[in-house]
């Protein structure tokens, strides 16, 4: 995909996005009421019909080609990155999905090591260390010292024992 | 004025207590590190240790939780600088100059800048505090609706020529972050509003921090992946370095950026004042000021020191000034001193005009305090920037998934929704995809962070009036606000309309 | 002292905490305790000064506050119906549990599903007014503020917190009972409210006694009426609605609800927590100053009360659609 191509296509997703925030502000009034002001929808109504004019202003550029952009026949996003940033969005969408199935902890575990070991090309024992000293740091600083709890999935009661520990729950 | 300095003596003698200086010194530090985190600041520090503050007396546990205050208000601008990633609202301006400053190797003029800043913007405050409490709190009461919705108008209008080229896509930056400002329930009519695809979790209203997050966050790291997988490696991160002799050059530098600091001080301390503002539009609107002020604006944006030191400058000062209508008022000037109110339930005081006639000790020892907490924090901070210059020179590949598990830890945790942290991703890949296609970022953020304070003072005073705009412009504070404000909103356009007309 | 004190600071306190009476049942870990509306307002005090006596007494295990206020506590609502069953999730409400799940039907929330742990308190109202208006007029008695509401008509504003809020309610049954046309503006939180009256960007409120007691301390402004059964110790002087001559009286509920299907040990574990909570003489002292009345309310009865509740406000809420 081309610069070029990649800029009215952002446009047109963007278009049809304001289109519908249009139709969702509709929901509420979007006209002024007598001796009130404007109704609920009003306010993302009208930016949202201005985000839509946005979006004609930039096709309409993009049909002049007036913009840079708008005559770049380079590759949107170049050959030498492609992978490697494919790589890094499936990889964080992954640990998020896990977040709740085998918990924070666990995903973040994994999530260091694969990146490192794989993306980042370190030694395996490399990996392995910072793989374990991320998510110990992150459950004392968070857990323990700030009182926030994350999601812990099918782990849970494997941490019982910790909060019990701290003196956190149980006796 | 012998009076105030007797009572300030006196505050002094309980703020330098041994057990009130060790605690002003764990709060800076705990502070320091909850405000260096993405997504973690003052709110979220403050809120989650108060309930363990009672175990000391009341005095002491302000001094505490106001220590911590200041202490994320200083590492606010840690991370703001060193991963472009705003920690809090109020750290936003920071990262405009901030980042690129860092970018270009100069991370460590940027903190010792930032640090600076603080501590004279705070000094100054607690100055200004310790003379003209009283009267200015009069002030922030008679602040209602058309006043605040003048006060956004400045806080956008200093804020115009932050965007891009394209015209058309700062409009529309702006314009989405005003919309996803409106998602949640409509305060006026008490309606569900843009419940987005259906999906509960837009039942409540878009955090600041997850727009910020994802685009600051993973958006611009996704962005700085391709670029230094196209440079062949090289990362754009790890060119800081730091030594005694960089930092005292650096700090002699600070003398220079007088103007913007001092400006930012006072700008701040006003703003921080009046109630419903706080940090954040303070912290704006000096960094627009700076920018109208100086010789060179166009070197706004690009790494200009004085584009840190305002708002900085500013941040801390209105952090001060707002504890002012929380302990003259009772009514808090931020969402943090609106947690210091209910400690002082829990410690069992009563917040309210009387409490500076019943509970000296208290609001001395607390006045008093924040001097030292100020230059404790400068202290600590300055420490510390050979430390955090070290993490920036960690391998790219190593540097960036911390950081990516800083944000998605940081995201859940002020609001504990995994919702937030779906959020994250998909405005970070989104923003990685429009920050390609030159769409500026930077005001989508502000408009989050304004929109919510703008729409409910525009409805509510349209009703106070029976929807005549007039009242904006016929009371006496907001009238002039306003007029300043449409000025300066008017002018950059007019330039530029100007310049489109000369150059066909 | 100071070692004790920097200890639970960092949250260590518990870990030399001595044991606590034997149940049936423990939490395992610490107790997540959603809180209906945002940070700052009454509730969430109210729920942080409970975290703090909880911790102070060494009453139970670690309680975090959560706030989730969206959608006038729907999303507060719907995440505790998402957690059935779980034994560690509580939630602090107001009266929204019953106005939004009425007025949001699509919710599908049944409140009779949630298990009633206690009622802590119920909080009250009076109709408040400036003492230094800005015309100059000084408005002693529940009789000048008729009369100048009247004359005022659709400009005079009642400050309130949100549409179909308890604020609104109260606001619809003065324009109802008195022929009243108060113009009500909406306001962020019953703080934002009191400021708004003080600072004269509004005619009066019908602010719960805590939050603006701060101003009537400082002689800011005034009670006129109360809607409670008898005078409220701290502003004698205010007359109760009945007598005045009109029986209405309305209260805020401050009540501790459970997950539905939660056991019933769990239930038990914290009905004792929190009657340990109640007896405290921080929780009494702090119900004194803020005004707050209401016995504590456990199991059925609680359960009773919430729907009778619920039925008040169901007519309630038709009569302002209605309007």
């Amino acid at each position: 995909m081309s610069v070029r191509l990649a800029e009215i296509v952002m446009a047109c997703v963007m278009a049809a996005f304001s289109v519908y925030l249009m139709w969702k502000s509709a929901e509420l009034n979007i006209g002024w009421i007598e001796d009130e002001g404007p109704g609920g929808g009003a306010w993302p109504f009208w930016l949202s019909a201005v985000m839509l004019l946005s979006c004609a202003g930039i096709a309409w550029n993009w049909w002049r080609r007036s913009t840079p952009l708008a005559r770049s026949t380079e590759p949107f996003i170049g050959t030498a990155a492609r992978g490697i940033v494919l790589q890094v969005v499936v990889l964080l969408t992954v640990v998020v999905a896990l977040f709740d199935v085998i918990g924070t902890y666990c995903a973040l575990f994994l999530f260091m090591l694969v990146y490192l070991a794989v993306i980042g090309r370190h030694r395996v024992r490399i990996a392995l260390a910072w793989a374990v000293t991320t998510p110990v740091v992150t459950f004392l600083f968070f857990e323990i010292v700030i009182k926030v709890i994350l999601p812990k999935g099918v782990t849970e009661p494997l941490f019982y024992p910790i909060f019990r520990f701290f003196g956190m729950g149980g006796i | 004025m012998v009076e105030i300095l007797a009572l300030l003596a006196d505050g002094f003698g309980i703020a330098l207590q041994p057990l009130n200086l060790i605690l002003i010194v764990l709060g800076c530090s705990v502070g320091l590190f909850i405000g260096a985190m993405p997504g973690l600041g003052s709110v979220n520090g403050v809120a989650i240790l108060l309930p363990l503050t009672f175990v000391v007396p009341p005095a002491s546990a302000i001094i505490f939780l106001a220590a911590l205050y200041y202490g994320a208000m200083y590492g606010g601008a840690i991370s703001s600088i060193m991963l472009g990633i705003p920690g809090a609202s109020t750290a936003v301006a920071t990262t405009f100059d901030g980042r690129p400053l860092a970018l270009q190797g100069l991370a460590d003029k940027a903190l010792i800048t930032a640090a600076t800043a603080s501590f004279v913007g705070g000094t100054i405050s607690v100055i200004l505090f310790t003379l003209a409490a009283p009267p200015l709190a009069h002030v922030a009461l008679v602040f209602g609706p058309p006043e605040t919705l003048a006060l956004m108008l400045l806080a956008f209008a200093t804020f115009v020529g932050l965007g891009g080229e394209d015209i058309w896509k700062t409009i529309f930056s702006i314009c989405i972050g005003l919309v996803l400002a409106a998602v949640g329930t409509d305060i006026v009519s008490g309606e569900p509003r843009l419940q987005l695809f259906g999906l509960t979790g837009f039942f409540s209203s878009i955090n600041f921090l997850v727009l910020a997050i994802g685009i600051y966050g993973i958006g611009e790291m996704l962005w700085t992946i391709e670029q230094t997988a196209k440079a062949g490696g090289v990362s754009m991160l790890s060119r800081a370095t730091v030594s005694v002799r960089r930092a005292l050059a650096h700090l002699r530098g600070q003398l220079a950026l007088w103007k913007a600091t001092l400006m930012g001080s006072l700008l701040g301390y006003f703003v921080g004042i009046l109630p419903a503002a706080g940090a954040t539009p303070g912290s704006m609107m000096a960094y627009g000021v700076a920018k109208q002020m100086s010789g060179n604006p166009d070197s706004f944006g690009k790494g200009n020191p004085e584009g840190v030191s305002a708002p900085e400058a500013a941040n801390n000062a209105a952090s001060t000034g707002s504890m002012l209508p929380m302990l003259t008022l009772g009514i808090p000037g931020s969402p943090t001193t609106a947690i210091l109110l209910g400690g002082m339930v829990i410690w069992g005081l009563e917040p309210g005009p009387q409490l500076f006639v019943d509970e000296k000790a208290f609001v001395w020892g607390l006045i008093a305090s924040l001097y030292a907490a100020n230059l404790f924090a400068l202290l600590l901070n300055l420490t510390f920037i050979p430390a955090f210059i070290a993490v920036l020179r960690l391998p790219f590949t190593i540097l960036a998934p911390v950081i990516f598990v800083l944000c998605l830890v940081g995201g859940y945790a002020p609001t504990n929704r995994m919702f937030d942290v779906w959020l994250i991703l998909v405005f970070g890949f989104v923003g990685y995809l429009l920050r390609k296609l030159d769409y500026p970022l930077a005001p989508a953020v502000l408009a989050i962070v304004l929109g919510p304070m703008t729409e409910p003072a525009l409805r509510q005073s349209l009703l106070m009036s029976g929807g005549d705009f007039a009242i904006f412009f016929t009371r006496p504070y907001s009238g002039p606000i306003m007029v300043i404000a449409i000025v300066l909103l008017a002018l950059p356009l007019i330039r530029h309309l100007v310049r489109r007309y000369k150059t066909g | 002292m100071k070692v004790r004190m920097i200890a639970s600071l960092l949250g260590l306190a518990g870990a030399v905490m001595a044991p606590f009476a034997a149940h049936a049942w423990e939490p395992a870990k610490p107790v997540e305790f959603v809180i209906m509306a945002g940070k700052g307002g009454g509730a969430d005090k109210a729920v942080r000064f409970i975290q703090s006596i909880i911790a102070k007494e060494n009453l139970g295990p670690t309680v975090l506050p959560v706030n989730k206020p969206g959608g006038s506590g729907a999303e507060a609502l719907l995440y505790l119906k998402g957690k059935e069953g779980d034994n560690h999730t509580l939630m602090f409400t107001l009266n929204s549990f019953y106005t939004t799940p009425l007025r949001q039907p699509g919710l599908e929330v049944d409140i009779e599903t949630f298990t009633p742990i206690m009622r802590m308190a119920e909080d009250t109202f009076c109709l408040w007014v400036n003492t230094g208006r800005k015309d100059g007029e000084d408005i002693n008695t529940f009789d000048d503020f008729v009369a100048a509401a009247k004359a005022a008509g659709d400009k005079w504003i009642m400050a309130g917190t949100g549409k179909a809020s308890e604020d609104n309610l109260i606001t619809d049954f003065l324009n109802t009972t008195f022929g009243l046309d108060m113009k009500y503006v909406p306001y962020k939180g019953g703080g934002a409210v009191a400021k708004a009256l003080a600072g004269n960007n509004a005619d009066s409120t019908v602010n719960n006694p805590s939050e603006a007691q701060g101003f009537f301390v400082a002689g800011t402004v005034r009670p006129l009426a109360c809607m409670t059964p008898e005078r409220i110790g701290l502003f004698a002087d205010a007359p109760t609605m009945k007598e005045l001559g009109h029986d209405f009286v309305y209260f805020m509920q401050r009540t501790v609800v459970g997950a539905p299907g939660m056991s019933e040990e769990a239930a038990t574990y914290y009905q004792d927590l929190f009657t340990d909570v109640f007896n405290s003489g921080d929780w009494q002292e702090y119900r004194k100053k803020r005004a707050l009345v209401g016995d504590p309310l456990t199991g059925d009865d609680l359960m009773e009360y919430w729907k009778r509740e619920r039925e008040i406000h169901r007519g309630m809420l038709d009569k302002l659609a209605g309007k």
